[in-house]
């Protein structure tokens, strides 16, 4: 198999056209920080620097909320729903009709191969506007009351893993719903976001329906806490959707929150096993493993482990880790220095703990951020690596013997947002799917994601739900609830 | 000379059993004419957590119980309820001081909000579940299921219906329950456990507790176990402690308006979305 190599199938950066500087975009205009601040991003696969990027404090934030009150009030919640639609139906056209640019520019930003930012991102992105869009004038229709109401401005901070995927599920439905938006994308990948701000000025959306201010994470806290905030969303890391519940734990302010994940990826001894290591492979290296729901914890029959395994590691051989650009690529870059240091940590505490580490021999590139496809072997439970989000691509495998032993320790963990099951059999998968507890089972499948169909957590891996009927709800008021 | 009264002893109730408070600590409860009427347990953080034991235990069992087999045991509840409709009428004037129609208004009221939660047992995947329709060979579908163990404050007045009305939609949707009673009118909802015991609901799926929300509110805040809080009864301030000693587990919380709905029932359960191919 060696033999049979690849020729290199480079996509051109040329057409990605990035401006040397961005500001921020508040009230429908590209605007300077007030402070005149700015920051770096970079090509994580090249340490190259890409653009600067204007830098919102506090007084940037307020600006930004002002904008999409005032939108609100005057223009979003006055206009008919049918036109609200129309709008989305236009930026899902526009994004469809610049999706290689959007591709091309979410893996230099990102570091993700290129084949999955244009297979999977930027197409899912336009759909999640497609499918919102539809919803604007049906609301009545969608099961929350006859008068379903928005709730006001909404401020959402999303993560680097699937910037343009984060904002369109974060936008999409808030839009749909009526609400205007401030988000922040993730420090190291602001592009795709300021690339949807143009989108948003040639759809002749409203100004100050969207706005986008980027920043670190002290811009995200700056809009968490400011008071004329109607609701958080957020996706992102445990541990800060914590510090964002506290901050509001005293206001009246609502919040959904897409955490963090620790999936386990339960393989049956009567699986199809060629399908079952396809499965693995995609539900742990998939976007580097930089990704909430990864199938992180294999959790193999034992009777069937030394089998999977081996053909686990023979595929994992066929991985080809380097340049996103190419189109052969399938693992890319790590998306930061500081993530590659946390993936390293871990790992390391692996070692240490006795886990059995592998890797395929692979050469990485000597620039950029770079961690090889992993997995330990030999893990128990109470091991950092099979209770601690790596986010990266590394795999901590377990085993078992009994269906109940499989459940108990797929579910042995704070968080609960994904789960997969391989069986063949019908009435196996299905007694699997209902005794775990996460919130998306893919069974015989794995990282499958689609705008009808809802997604989130179990447990500490979130509040709430996106996409589909029931990610609306999060953005409606409700019949109900009294919000605090 | 005439009969004397054989009072009651008003107990806790935990894991179907009715024990006083390991604190041994007890407080009086005085009816609206100012007389006194009980001294009811004034339960500790150990009764607590012996309470969420009982719940943590009891839950997987009444979760999977069908739904029409929980839909019968509320309706059991009702029945149960309107056989002993005049000990609770008769608790709600001592405690309440309202009118005797009052009372008989509040105690049907309540049996009848069993009921109708009773019915929505097995209707909640019709009405909150969804077939999705994604883009490509795949079936997908969401459905409800049961948070776990669930935290209840119901608001103090009209005793027994605030109780109710809080209580069957949290068991409704499969959880189990910890019940904190109204600390100055805490009598229907004790009264409550004898309806519950007998009604077949398995031991442990309702856990009633009296005494000084003020003293229980941080131990239920911050106790990793309890998955989900009604918090309709108490103040803002009890509130925003609720919330921020919640966030540690990242309970799911939230206050109600006074209305029957199957959103107070959804507010408890998780949206499980199961993905499966296509193809042969």
């Amino acid at each position: 198999m060696s033999d049979f190599e690849y020729a290199n199938a480079p996509e051109s950066p040329a057409i990605a056209n990035i401006a040397s500087n961005y500001g921020l975009f508040i009230g429908g205009k590209f605007v300077q920080p007030k402070k005149g601040k700015s920051f770096n991003t970079i090509n994580p696969a090249t340490e190259e620097v890409l653009s600067k990027i204007g830098y919102a404090d506090k007084s940037d934030i307020d600006a930004a909320v002002k904008s999409a009150r005032s939108a609100y009030l005057k223009v979003w919640s006055k206009m008919p729903a049918k036109e609200r639609g129309k709008y989305l139906y236009r930026i899902a056209r526009i994004m469809q009709e610049r999706a290689r640019e959007f591709a091309v520019v979410e893996t230099l930003d990102n570091g993700k191969p290129i084949r999955e930012s244009r297979d999977t991102d930027v197409p899912l992105a336009a759909a999640h506007f497609f499918y919102h869009a539809g919803w604007a004038d049906k609301l009545e229709f969608a099961g929350f009351g006859s008068k379903p109401k928005s709730l006001g401005v909404v401020g959402q901070v999303i993560p680097w893993n699937f910037p343009l995927l984060m904002l369109a599920w974060k936008i999409a439905p808030a839009l749909a719903a009526g609400n205007t938006v401030v988000l922040k994308p993730a420090e190291t990948t602001p592009l795709t976001a300021l690339l949807f701000a143009e989108v948003c000025q040639q759809a002749g959306l409203p100004e100050g329906v969207v706005n986008i201010v980027t920043g670190d994470g002290v811009t995200g806290a700056a809009l968490v806490n400011h008071p004329d905030i109607n609701k958080i969303a957020f996706t992102g890391s445990t541990e800060v959707g914590k510090s964002i519940a506290r901050a509001i734990s005293g206001s009246k302010k609502t919040a959904t929150l897409e955490l963090g994940g620790k999936a386990a990826n339960i393989v049956f001894d009567d699986a199809a096993i060629d399908e079952a290591v396809e499965g693995i492979v995609n539900g742990i290296f998939f976007n580097q493993g930089h990704v909430c729901c990864a199938g992180s914890r294999l959790i193999l029959q034992e009777n069937v482990a030394e089998e999977v395994l081996d053909k686990l590691k023979k595929r994992m051989s066929l991985i080809r880790v380097g340049d996103p650009m190419d189109k052969n690529t399938d693992l890319g870059a790590i998306n930061s220095k500081e993530q590659l240091n946390k993936i390293n940590e871990i790992s390391n505490a692996g070692d240490k703990e006795g886990a059995n580490r592998w890797s395929p021999e692979l050469k990485l590139p000597s620039k950029g951020f770079w961690f090889p496809p992993t997995i330990f072997t030999g893990v128990t439970q109470s091991h950092r690596i099979a209770r601690e989000e790596i986010f990266g691509p590394v795999l901590s495998v377990l085993t078992f013997r009994t269906p109940a032993e499989a459940i108990e320790k797929a579910n042995n963990t704070m968080y609960g947002l994904s789960a997969g099951i391989w069986s063949d059999k019908g009435s196996k998968v299905l007694w699997a799917a209902k005794q775990l507890k996460a919130g998306v089972i893919w069974s015989n499948t794995f990282n499958k994601f689609d705008p009808a169909s809802p997604f989130g957590g179990y447990k500490e891996s979130g509040w709430g739900r996106e996409g589909g009927r029931h990610g609306l709800s999060g953005y409606l008021t409700a019949e109900a609830k009294v919000n605090k | 000379m005439s009969r004397i009264d054989v009072n009651k002893t008003y107990k806790l109730f935990i894991g179907g059993a009715f024990p006083r408070s390991e604190s041994g600590r007890v407080y009086e409860i005085k009816g609206a004419d100012k007389k006194f009427i009980a001294n009811p347990a004034l339960a500790s953080r150990k009764d607590l957590r012996d309470a969420v034991v009982a719940a943590k235990t009891a839950q997987p069992g009444w979760a999977n119980a069908t739904a029409f087999n929980r839909g019968q045991i509320l309706y059991r509840m009702a029945e149960m309820l309107e056989g002993k409709s005049e000990q609770f009428i008769n608790e709600i004037i001592s405690l309440e001081g309202v009118t005797k129609k009052a009372a008989q208004l509040q105690v049907s009221q309540a049996i009848d909000c069993l009921v109708w939660y009773s019915g929505w047992c097995d209707k909640l995947a019709s009405i909150s579940g969804s077939q999705n329709q994604v883009s490509g060979p795949f079936y997908n579908f969401t459905t409800p299921e049961s948070l776990g163990v669930v935290a209840v404050f119901a608001e103090a007045k009209p005793s027994l219906l605030a109780t109710v009305r809080a209580l069957a939609p949290v068991l409704a949707g499969g959880n189990s329950a910890i019940l904190i009673a109204s600390e100055n009118f805490p009598l229907p909802a004790i009264s409550l456990g004898e309806v519950i015991a007998t009604s077949d609901l398995p031991g442990g799926v309702v856990n009633i507790l009296t005494g000084k929300a003020s003293e229980l509110i941080p131990w239920v805040g911050s106790h990793m176990e309890i998955d989900g809080i009604d918090l309709t009864g108490v103040s803002k301030k009890q509130e925003e402690e609720l919330r921020l000693a919640g966030v540690d587990n990242l309970k799911r919380i939230f206050r109600f308006s006074n209305t029957d709905h199957p959103e107070r029932i959804l507010s408890f359960m998780e949206q499980k979305t199961i993905w499966h191919p296509i193809g042969i």
